[in-house]
């Protein structure tokens, strides 16, 4: 096989997550390129859960819409993923959960349970018929029973079944494996990398004891691809923290929030490795956190804060500060569902207009866009590096699915950066005010840091003169603002064009997109001759693209309700976007539906507005 | 550096408060605590939030950051986080920080970083011309209120008290002499330190005039108050301490005591920083990064 993709689906809070990353570390000892999507409910314990793990020749960054592999560990995956294994594929299923029916699955949103009630012309199916509807799908269905398997297992160690019980995911990945053929050696090592001591021990004898059970022979296999070391697997969040790091980062401070916290809580844990001494500090609330990074940045410290939409709003009036006074300061943004609380750990890319102007006032900020685990290193680096430059707010946009994917990448990848082109000024002898906003033809005043010798300034959030004080003079009004507004021509015209967008593929039907889509697109080209692909990092200052654009079919494909890259495109380009490709169901577009839909753009077929809907 | 004078400390740009209004004492205060501390104006930051009150940076000569409405606390805590050798004042008015700002007031108690903040209380809203303040009495009426106020008043020393500062102290706008020695002991003290000052707003408030106040102002220190909360306490001795401070920072109508009334030595946050910062404060943010990052350590993790 080429590719694949596992799914596990369970209860939140039963480690499935580790399961996940169990599969994804054996199939890359065993040489596969990895992608790990992982879909959660905003919940503690209990709520359904579950994770892709896709494999690739090459490196992966795409999902597919139907699996091959389902490990259900509880009835509700059952139900919940019916339809979701492509015939010929394979689900691995608890036996004892078939005399349950859906009414007896209290966590299934009405919604589905209806829906299965219609399907199965029945008030309530019980999971024997959705089972049956499986494999008359084409499915595999293969009974495991896993509690049993660890029980049994810990009566042939002598150990407690107490403790096998604890080693279900390990239960269920060594299953899953060696159902595929797939040696036992690669799992060995992924329990090493996840495991210490007597639990690693004893997680090793359960992996091998299931292997040593008969298992039927599958349709599906899974070979070794070749193991070649130095590569690296860790999500979108870890890779922002790093390049953050990487870039320089002293102080951060957040509020918790899905799906932004983990930056911050890894970079609190790793302080102790060199040059990684950050000050986090976890303030009251977004606006304590925004305006206490800029505090920290005005002493020429690099400082940034991470957050998600609500924490975002709260952070405008702030942002707009550190405008106005000229504070380098970076935004990580990462996006959920919106508006409001709306869908705390599903995946959308509704900030971008917001990121864009939101907050009152005009001010010169950047806005630049991850698309995968690299970029989420990368452009943290960059993200620093253009706040010192130009001493304004960055905002570094990623999203919950890329926030919570991991992937496998090469780690000479993720390289430090040089962080250069700071203007600072040198420390004078003498006493008395300095000019802290120093006419400057970019726009860019030499950056002096509070406690710098030989003098002083003033800072104020109201209009100011070059001192610093209080001004609502018309003339010192329009020479301070055209002075703040200079830094984006700057930006613009200093950022390396393969820093603003890369045109990856040239073609008469030209698809724009920018974030998280970019995996997907790519892997999407490769099915779509004719067909090409602008990807946009940078959002604001935005790009000048429209040459590029000049007589193409145009779409956009993006994860929000209005089409919102589509808007600035034709706001920025004047170029009509004839197609939105949009979706808002907090679910990431897949491989298959972005094929799909641009098919339908090639064929003429296309309305100009199609929303995907794919998703559990 | 060449020897400051007093004069020194005061800026060319002239404030534009009304004529009377309290804040010209507290500025000449903070001038001549600061003066008398002998501060380094380079080393030394003023920031501030938004109302009358808030223009103090501006007629200073020392580094001054004049924030938004409600946010000069967390400003001001990530400076002095970032770095730890500045001298580090907060002002703002009652509105600033009890009003809008009252979850950074209380947040801020929590961490006890080591600076000064000063709450200029006038008990109204004076840059947007005399609205009700939250330190205003329930159903006190002054002039620029069309009806008597509907919201009861906070009381500034129990709230921070209940919040965690470890110095809190009352001063008087008009009494600049021992308004400026509390400042000097606010800006010593290990910790976050607490001054509300009863500032007269003669344009707004008619009814807490500076006639008002001087019938009834009288200071805790010459009445053999003593705030000092040493460690070691007993709880008992901590209850009566408590009990102390409490009764005194109610007392409100006919005497109205002004002085310290508690210091406590609490660790600062920057002492407590060190648990995860090893380094700290010797490597303190500002400083930029000092050593190259051991990526390649941090990627071990990662590794396949
Ligand atoms: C977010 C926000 N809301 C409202 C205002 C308008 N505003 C400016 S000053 C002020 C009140 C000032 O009162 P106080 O803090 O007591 O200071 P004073 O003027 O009395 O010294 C208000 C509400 C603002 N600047 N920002
Ligand atoms: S309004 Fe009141 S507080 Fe403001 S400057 Fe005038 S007197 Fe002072
Ligand atoms: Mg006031």
């Amino acid at each position: 096989m080429e590719e694949f993709t596992w799914r596990v689906g369970g209860p939140q809070g039963g480690g499935i997550e580790t399961a996940a990353t169990l599969f994804a570390r054996a199939v890359a000892k065993g040489g596969w390129w990895v992608a790990t999507k992982r879909e959660y409910h905003s919940n503690i314990m209990g709520r359904h859960s579950y994770l892709d793990v896709r494999l690739g020749r090459k490196p992966v960054g795409a999902f597919r819409d139907r699996v091959d592999f389902l490990v259900a560990l509880d009835g509700e995956t059952l139900a919940r993923h019916l339809g979701e294994v492509r015939p010929g594929g394979v689900l691995l299923y608890d036996p004892k959960v078939l005399d349950l029916s859906v009414h007896k699955l209290p966590m299934l949103d009405h919604r589905v349970q209806e829906a299965l009630a219609e399907r199965f012309g029945k008030g309530d199916p019980s999971l024997k018929e959705i089972l049956a509807a499986y494999a008359e799908a084409g499915v595999q269905p293969l009974p495991y029973p896993y509690e049993e398997v660890a029980d049994r297992i810990g009566a042939e160690l002598g150990v407690p079944s107490l403790q096998t019980r604890r080693t279900l995911n390990t239960i269920a990945v060594a299953a899953s494996l060696h159902l595929l053929g797939f040696p036992l050696e690669p799992l060995l090592e992924a329990l090493a990398l996840q495991f210490r001591g007597k639990v690693l021990e004893l997680n090793e004898k359960v992996a091998q004891a299931v292997y040593r059970e008969e298992v039927p022979r599958l349709s599906l296999s899974l070979r070794l691809n070749g193991y070649e070391p130095g590569r690296v697997y860790l999500t979108g969040a870890q890779a922002a923290a790093l390049g953050k790091l990487a870039g320089g980062l002293r102080f951060q401070t957040y509020y918790p929030i899905s799906p932004a916290t983990d930056e911050s809580v890894y970079l609190e844990a790793h302080t102790n490795f060199q040059g990684a001494d950050v000050a986090v500090v976890q303030t009251e609330d977004e606006i304590a956190a925004v305006t206490m990074a800029i505090g920290a940045a005005l002493t020429g410290a690099r400082a940034a804060t991470a957050t998600s939409g609500p924490g975002f709003s709260l952070m405008a009036e702030g942002m707009g500060f550190a405008g106005m006074i000229e504070a380098p300061l970076v935004v990580t943004l990462y996006q959920r569902g919106g508006p409001s609380t709306g869908l705390p750990t599903r995946t959308e890319q509704g900030d971008l207009l917001f990121a864009i102007r939101g907050g009152h006032g005009e001010y010169p900020r950047l806005v630049l866009a991850s698309g995968d685990i690299l970029d989420a290193f990368l452009d943290a680096q960059k993200a620093l590096a253009w706040a010192w430059r130009y001493q304004t707010v960055v905002v570094h946009l990623l999203d919950k699915f890329l926030a919570s994917m991991a992937q496998s990448l090469p780690k000479e990848a993720l390289t430090p950066l040089p962080q250069n082109g700071e203007k600072r000024l040198a420390p004078r002898e003498g006493f008395g005010p300095y000019e802290r906003y120093a006419p400057a033809e970019d726009g860019i005043s030499p950056f002096i840091p509070l406690g710098t010798p030989g003098g002083f300034y003033w800072m104020t959030s109201d209009e100011h003169d070059l001192e610093g004080h209080i001004t609502e003079d018309p003339v010192l009004r329009e020479y301070q603002m055209e002075k703040r507004m200079e830094k984006l021509r700057t930006a613009r015209r200093e950022i390396p064009l393969e820093d603003q967008y890369t045109l990856y593929r040239d073609g008469d039907v030209l698809v724009l997109g920018f974030g998280t889509v970019k995996g997907t697109l790519l892997e999407a080209l490769d099915h779509l001759p004719g067909v090409g692909y602008l990807h946009l990092k940078l959002l604001w200052p935005f790009p000048e693209i429209g040459p590029l654009l000049e007589g193409k079919r145009l779409v956009t494909v993006e994860h929000n309700y209005s089409g919102q890259l589509a808007d600035l495109v034709q706001q920025e380009t004047l170029k009509k976007v004839h197609h939105r490709v949009v979706k808002y169901n907090g679910r990431p577009i897949t491989l298959d539906e972005a094929v799909e839909a641009l098919k339908a753009v090639l064929a003429g077929t296309a309305p100009e507005r199609l929303v995907l809907r794919k998703g559990v | 550096m060449v020897e400051l004078k007093l004069q020194d400390y005061k800026a060319e740009k002239q404030p534009d408060w009304c004529p009377g209004c309290g804040d010209y004492g507290i500025l000449s205060a903070l001038q001549m605590a600061l003066f008398e501390l002998k501060k380094n104006p380079s080393q030394t930051v003023v920031f501030s939030g938004i109302g009358c009150s808030a223009k103090t940076p501006h007629y200073l000569n020392v580094y001054g950051v004049h924030t938004l409405h409600g946010r000069v606390l967390p400003v001001a805590q990530g400076a002095k986080l970032a770095n730890p050798h500045l001298t580090v004042v907060a002002v703002g008015g009652d509105g600033d920080g009890l009003g809008i700002g009252a979850g950074h007031f209380v947040a801020s108690g929590r961490r006890n970083v080591d600076m000064l903040y000063i709450l200029y209380d006038n008990e109204v809203y004076g840059l947007t011309k005399g609205q009700a303040g939250p330190t205003l009495g329930l159903g006190e009426k002054t002039k620029s209120l069309p009806k008597p106020n509907p919201q009861g008043r906070i009381n500034p020393l129990l709230l921070a008290f209940a919040a965690g500062y470890t110095w809190i102290a009352r001063g008087y706008a008009y009494d600049v002499k021992g308004l400026k020695e509390l400042i000097k002991e606010g800006i010593t003290h290990k910790g976050l330190a607490f001054l509300h000052v009863l500032q007269p707003c003669p344009t707004y408030n008619d009814l807490h005039t500076k006639e008002w106040f001087a019938l009834r102002l009288y200071k805790l220190q010459e009445e053999g108050y003593d705030p000092y909360v040493p460690e070691g306490l007993s709880p008992e001795e901590l209850d009566q301490k408590m009990a102390k401070f409490q009764e005194k920072a109610a007392e409100w109508g006919e005497r109205i005591p002004t002085g310290v009334f508690w210091k406590a030595e609490v660790p600062t946050f920057e002492e407590r920083l060190k648990a995860y910062l090893p380094r700290y404060p010797e490597v303190y943010p500002a400083l930029g990064q000092k050593e190259a990052l051991d990526l390649e350590g941090l990627l071990k993790e990662f590794a396949l």
